[in-house]
């Protein structure tokens, strides 16, 4: 068997706060296609960051070396150099370019600086033949799919020499035929010589295609095997294999009859409008209970539930009914209207007007109930306002102090309160702790309960195992935009959830 | 920085350099405006051999200075929600046109000549508001399209004529004064309600325990104001009274300032231009409310060209011309954040102040022209550098 060409050696990284690698070790053979699994969060990325000199030298410690050669990459263009390329998750291409422009984007092939268009085209047609791709290198990429764009992704990386390729969940946007081509692709790259670092959610691809495995969890390396000596329930097992620590004040509570109920809901890929992000989704949510959503990232949870709220780009069909009446939202407005609330992901871009102050952010949602004709009435908003800093303590100098310098917990403390404000029968909470330390959490975890003790019906996407576990009353499991799997709070663990979230059974 | 405390129930700022603490206690901002305008006037009263400060010439400084507020106050709006509106120069100066076609050329009586060009501006303003809001064309194109296009018709209809001469009751709305009486009654009633709102303004932030001046610095400062109100009024009886314009301008600021602050609307417009996505997922009907800034902005374009033929005694085909330029300098040196979000109307009507201040000054040194522009130039860059400056130091 052919040696080690990539060994990283006790690498540990840490950011402010977290330390996000710890002495991991990653040690691929020459000419395999080694998978890299793990949870959400489990340090993946960070590795392949590192890896790609996205880190620098000298922001981790440990060390990277290829062929035997130890190596210190100080920017991208350097690892390029030792023959690594990445294709990250968010393609880099420029759209209005054509494909070759793309392929030799920044390394046209030129003299005195002046574009020699024909070798560029030529060239970029031998590219696109070593990834099978027969098309006009002169197409914008614009016009290709996002699974055709993956594949000039491809080629441009092997234009610049790779021998190391890194691919980030590359099968995320695609359909299941385009996850057939790349795969074939990747073995075609196998033969061809080529090494793959394969990162995916995904098991069932991974024991299709994989030499290798390699588990991390909570920035470790857990476990390195060759696929045919291990199965998909032991990686999973390793994945999840964690204590649960007893971080969660779940309260049982009675739950009342079913508010809200979704029956049969497709949501469809506005980039891709031939691609289903969610397959026929059914579910509901009773009074005074939180339903967990799980699943891996990209599986279509954020999707399903801002598209029911009028959020989405995409299109969709599907029915929604609200204590048992039928309802139609085509806006964030007609959801809130019927008594939907959603604390949407990332508080800064969608949640927040950073430059405006707490008292202003709060009322954003609820403006009509302090006007009167139009005019706010100052008093009653104050008022309001200031009944949900104590509630929810929020700490915050004053009122018109601006949500920008609060902290992230308090931050996402004004996002629930302005949803709260509301007075919803339904609160969607999208990934309702993300970016928070653990005190603030806690205080959030103990505001769901309030609410469920009220009998507001809390829909809770995480990411967070441990966070859907300890805090659900129920959990759906979403795999490639289909459920999975419900579970009960006292049936649900970790290797269930994480088997239904990476389509198993 | 502010600090940060662990109740709601904040009142001090402690321990930090004399400029932190002006800064907190009072929002130094509006006032850097003020002081500069103070200097600008000290500088050409100095250059003029007093002239500049003369009752006279003040009125006049007045006069100049409305029309371009007026487009200011539309174009806060605008740039809040992160758009622009090119073309309030040739709105102006073709909303002002009809008026004047109407009324010289078919005898129209003044109220309607002015309420048919007001309704042009409104529908051009729906025009412009119906292509950004909802076909996302940029308002940057939709408006560069209009500043040419509207000069076209502009000069189509007049023919390239010049349309004079309009009757004295058009005429007075430009250069008519209030008298005496009427006068010192406005400004009573203005005084009294700038009493009144500032005690209740208090009286509400007591009690929800919001920052205040302290008692003597309130008293201070409402006394300083009611000073300078009194004192302008004062001024400009010194010469004929106040302007009909200048009143024309202080009911629109505050109206829009009204609305830009105290309603649903104002609100919601404030929170797009903040951040439109947030908005939206508030429930905030943003295509709506886009539409709505652009027809105010044409709105109030319409009334500044019927000031603008009422001025003139004439509808010309340049009127207006590059006015949109100063309407937007005015906004940003008043503190219009291009990024959206933050501006507000006094700063606009301040920014237009001194905006005219400069011009009026200059022109009274007999500078040429060409040196007016570039001067012009320099100060709109520098007021923004110094902007972007001190929010950084915060």
């Amino acid at each position: 068997m052919a040696g080690y060409i990539l060994e990283m050696r006790n690498i540990t990284k840490e950011f402010p706060g977290v330390r996000a690698l710890n002495n991991v070790n990653f040690k691929v053979r020459a000419g395999e296609i080694h998978a890299l699994c793990g949870e959400n969060g489990a340090g993946k990325s960070t590795l392949m960051k590192i890896l790609s000199g996205v880190y620098p030298y000298g922001t981790y410690s440990g060390d990277i070396f290829i062929d035997g050669e130890e190596q210190r990459f100080n920017n991208i263009a350097s690892s390029e150099a030792a023959g690594i390329a990445i294709i990250n998750q968010e393609l880099t291409m420029v759209k209005q370019l054509t494909v070759g422009e793309n392929i030799f984007l920044g390394n046209e092939p030129n003299r005195f600086g002046i574009i020699n268009w024909h070798q560029l085209f030529y060239e970029a047609q031998k590219w696109m033949s070593a990834v099978k791709l027969d098309i006009n290198p002169r197409t914008k990429v614009v016009n290709l799919g996002v699974g055709h764009q993956q594949m000039v992704e491809i080629a441009k990386a092997l234009s610049k020499n790779a021998r190391i390729l890194i691919l980030d969940e590359p099968s995320a946007a695609l359909t299941e035929n385009e996850v057939d081509t790349l795969m074939d692709i990747l073995r075609k790259l196998k033969r061809d010589g080529v090494t793959c670092i394969y990162i995916s959610h995904k098991i069932n691809e991974i024991f299709k295609i994989a030499d290798t495995v390699t588990v991390l969890r909570d920035g470790e390396t857990v476990d390195t095997k060759p696929i045919a000596e291990t199965s998909e329930n032991e990686v999973i097992a390793k994945m999840v294999g964690r204590e649960l620590s007893n971080r969660f004040p779940r309260v049982e509570h009675e739950t009342g009859e079913i508010v809200f109920e979704v029956k049969n809901y497709n949501v469809f890929d506005p980039d891709n409008p031939q691609r289903k992000i969610v397959d026929n989704a059914s579910f509901y949510v009773r009074r005074g209970e939180i339903l967990g959503i799980a699943g891996l990232m990209g599986a279509g949870r954020t999707e399903l539930m801002s598209s029911i709220f009028g959020g989405f780009p995409g299109e969709s069909y599907g029915e929604v009914y609200i204590n048992g009446r039928k309802v139609e939202i085509n806006s964030p407005l007609d959801a809130i209207n019927n008594g939907l609330a959603m604390v949407t992901e990332d508080r800064k871009r969608y949640g927040l007007v950073l430059i405006h102050d707490v008292k202003k952010n709060l009322t954003l949602a609820n403006l009509k109930k302090y006007c009167k004709s139009g005019v706010v009435n100052p008093n009653a908003e104050v008022y309001d306002s200031q009944t949900m800093v104590k509630t929810l303590s929020i700490k915050t100098p004053s009122l018109e102090a601006k949500v920008n310098n609060l902290s992230g917990g308090n931050q996402q403390k004004v996002v629930v309160g302005k949803w709260l404000l509301t007075k919803p029968l339904v609160l969607i909470m999208d990934e309702p702790t993300r970016g928070i330390d653990v005190g603030a959490k806690y205080e959030i975890y103990n505001i769901m309960n309030e609410l469920k003790k009220q009998g507001v019906a809390i829909i809770m996407i995480s990411s967070e195992l441990p966070e859907i576990l300890g805090m659900s009353d129920r959990i759906l499991v979403i795999h490639e935009g289909k459920i999975n799997g419900e579970f009960r709070h006292d049936e649900a663990n970790q290797e269930k959830i994480m088997l239904a979230a990476t389509g198993g059974n | 920085m502010s600090v940060v405390q662990e109740s709601t129930q904040t009142t001090n700022v402690t321990g930090k350099s004399l400029f932190a603490r002006l800064n907190a206690r009072f929002d130094l901002r509006a006032y850097t405006m003020i002081i500069a305008l103070v200097v600008i006037w000290l500088f050409f009263t100095v250059l003029t051999e007093g002239r500049f400060l003369t009752p006279r010439n003040l009125s006049n400084l007045a006069r100049q200075v409305s029309i371009t507020s007026i487009l200011a106050i539309g174009m806060v709006m605008v740039i809040v929600t992160t758009h622009i509106e090119l073309s309030v120069g040739s709105v102006l100066g073709l909303t002002g046109g009809i008026a004047a076609i109407l009324q010289v050329w078919h005898f129209v009586s003044t109220p309607v000549a002015i309420l048919v060009a007001l309704a042009f501006g409104v529908l051009i303003g729906a025009f412009h508001g119906y292509w950004v809001a909802y076909h996302n064309v940029p308002a940057f194109i939709v408006t560069l399209a209009g500043l040419l296009a509207y000069r076209g018709v502009l000069l189509g209809i007049t023919k390239g004529q010049t349309v004079a001469p309009l009757d004295p009751n058009f005429k007075i709305l430009s250069s008519g004064y209030l008298s005496l009486v009427p006068g010192i009654i406005l400004t009573a009633i203005i005084i009294i309600s700038l009493v009144l709102s500032r005690i209740l303004s208090r009286r509400s932030k007591l009690k929800y325990g919001f920052k205040v001046l302290p008692l003597y610095l309130e008293i201070l400062t409402t006394v300083l104001y009611c000073g300078l109100i009194i004192l302008a009024t004062y001024v400009l009886y010194q010469y004929e009274g106040i302007p009909y314009p200048v009143i024309i301008v202080l009911v629109l600021a505050v109206i829009f300032s009204f609305i830009t602050n105290n309603t649903k609307f104002g609100r919601q417009v404030y929170a797009m231009g903040g951040n439109i996505e947030a908005a939206r997922l508030s429930g905030i009907n943003v295509r709506r409310r886009t539409l709505v800034v652009f027809i105010l902005a044409g709105f109030l374009a319409s009334i500044a060209g019927v000031l603008t033929t009422a001025r003139l005694n004439a509808g010309t085909i340049t009127a207006g011309d590059g006015m949109e330029m100063d309407a937007i300098a005015s906004c940003v040196i008043g503190g219009t954040s291009f990024l959206g979000g933050i501006g507000s109307i006094p700063g606009a009507v301040l920014g237009a102040l001194v905006m005219a201040s400069i011009d009026n000054g200059m022109s009274m040194m007999n500078t040429e022209s060409y040196w007016q522009m570039i001067i012009k130039g320099i100060i709109l860059l520098l007021a923004v550098w110094l902007d972007i400056k001190t929010k950084k130091n915060k």
